[in-house]
Formats: C-alpha cells, structure tokens, sequence
C-alpha cells in the first residue's frame, strides 16, 4: 500500500526548498481544482487560465512565506480559484456587449430567468456555507431541519419517522432555525445573494 | 425556502489541466526568487 504525504508537508517541503513537492501538490489536486474551475465557467481554455492563476498565486504566496496554514491546503485552494473566477465573469460583463436599436429590443421579449452565472456560484456558495452550519446544530434539531427543508418531509411524516409528537417536530424545527441565526449573528457571518 | 435548497447540485465533469500547464508552472516556480530587503518583499524572475 503506497502511503500518501500530507498536503501540510508537501507544502514545508515546497517552503524549504523542495520543489518537487510542488509537482506532487499539482498533481494531487488537479482534477479537482479543474473540474471545480470547469463546472462554473465551462469552457476547457478558460479553465486552464484559471487553474494556471491559481496556482500563481499559490507559489507566490507560499515562496513569500504569506501561507497561513490554518484551514487546509486544497479549501484554500479553491477559494483563490472561486475568487478568480468571480473576477473573470466581472471582467467579461465589460465586455462590448449587444445593443438593442430604437425600433425593437429583443429582450423585452426575450426573457432568462435563470440565475446569472456570478449569482448562481454566489448561491452554490451559500448552499455549501449553510450544510456546514447545520451541521452544528444539535442532532435533533439538525434532523427535522434537514427532513423538513431537504427531504421535504411533512411535520407528520417526521413525526413518525423520529417517534415524537408533531408539536415537538415543531418546536426543534423553530429551534433549529433560532440556532442556525444564532451561529450566524455570533460569527458575523453573511449569507445573502 | 425549503425547495430552494433541495435542488440537485449538477455533477462535476472530470476535467484536468494539461501537462503544458503544469510544466509551466513548475519552472515559473522554479525560476521565481523572493528577495528579503529590510523586511520588504521583492519578487525576482531568473527566466
């Protein structure tokens, strides 16, 4: 059994000097980076970009001794790839773009109601945000919340999967959510779109 | 609310970059030199 190097001391390695470290590192997280960058932008040549800037800024980070290693190696990641794809979208909407004539304006007919593309990786963010808050919660309270808004189970159907009353499936619920705004307000944390 | 939340995440298309790509990163990592003066931090390319 072929035993794996922890990304933490890949990257000490990297720190020191060591620059095949790198190499496995790249290699390591390269489908994942790519498929990530690929699902918002979905186009191979701007993925490559992408994943090429990241990592810019990965070594140029880790060779100024900025790396600050207390979360880890890849969610630090993918946040640099999740903020540079945001600028990617921001830049393109500078982009000329068509104007309707005087006479006829196609999109008083045409309509999208789709999320733009910067909104919907805005709420693919928020919804990986609130699964791990959730997970704070206590177990009760966390398993009617996610039969209820993820199962979309009835109060009554919870009722019997989980052996209580209704009226206490109610009071977890309405618990669960006073909890989820409390964890919020404590850490100052924003979930808007 | 709840249904805004339910929907399906799409799944990921395996996708990996090109071998050229990580090459170049390798030698821009490779050719990239921080310089420390008094505390300030220089940036120096040997390419």
């Amino acid at each position: 059994m072929e035993l794996q190097i922890a990304d933490s001391l890949l990257i000490q390695n990297y720190i020191n000097g060591d620059e095949r470290a790198l190499e496995t590192l790249i290699k390591r997280h390269n489908q994942r980076l790519s498929s990530f960058i690929y699902s918002k932008v979905n186009d191979r040549e701007i993925t490559e970009d992408i994943f090429q800037d990241t990592f810019i800024k990965v070594i140029r980070t880790l060779k100024k001794g900025k790396y600050n290693e207390e979360g880890k190696f890849l969610p630090w990641v993918m946040r640099i790839a999740h903020n540079l794809i945001i600028d990617h979208f921001r830049k393109n909407r500078r982009m000329p773009y068509f104007e309707a004539s005087n006479t006829f304006d196609i999109f008083s007919v045409v309509h999208d109601e789709k999320l733009n593309i910067e909104k919907q990786i805005i709420k693919d963010q928020i919804d990986e945000d609130l699964v791990l808050l959730i997970e704070e919660l206590p177990v009760d309270q966390r398993d009617v919340l996610v039969m209820r808004m993820y199962k979309d189970m009835s109060f009554k159907e919870i009722s019997e999967n989980t052996g209580v009353s209704i009226n206490t499936a109610l009071g977890r619920m309405r618990y669960a959510l006073i909890n989820l705004r409390k964890i919020i307000d404590e850490h100052n944390i924003v979930l808007t779109n | 609310m709840g249904k805004f939340y339910v929907e399906k995440k799409k799944k990921y298309e395996k996708v990996m970059a090109k071998p050229e790509t990580i090459d170049f990163l390798l030698n821009y990592s490779k050719s990239l030199k921080i310089n420390d003066i008094k505390g300030v931090k220089f940036e120096s390319n040997m390419n």
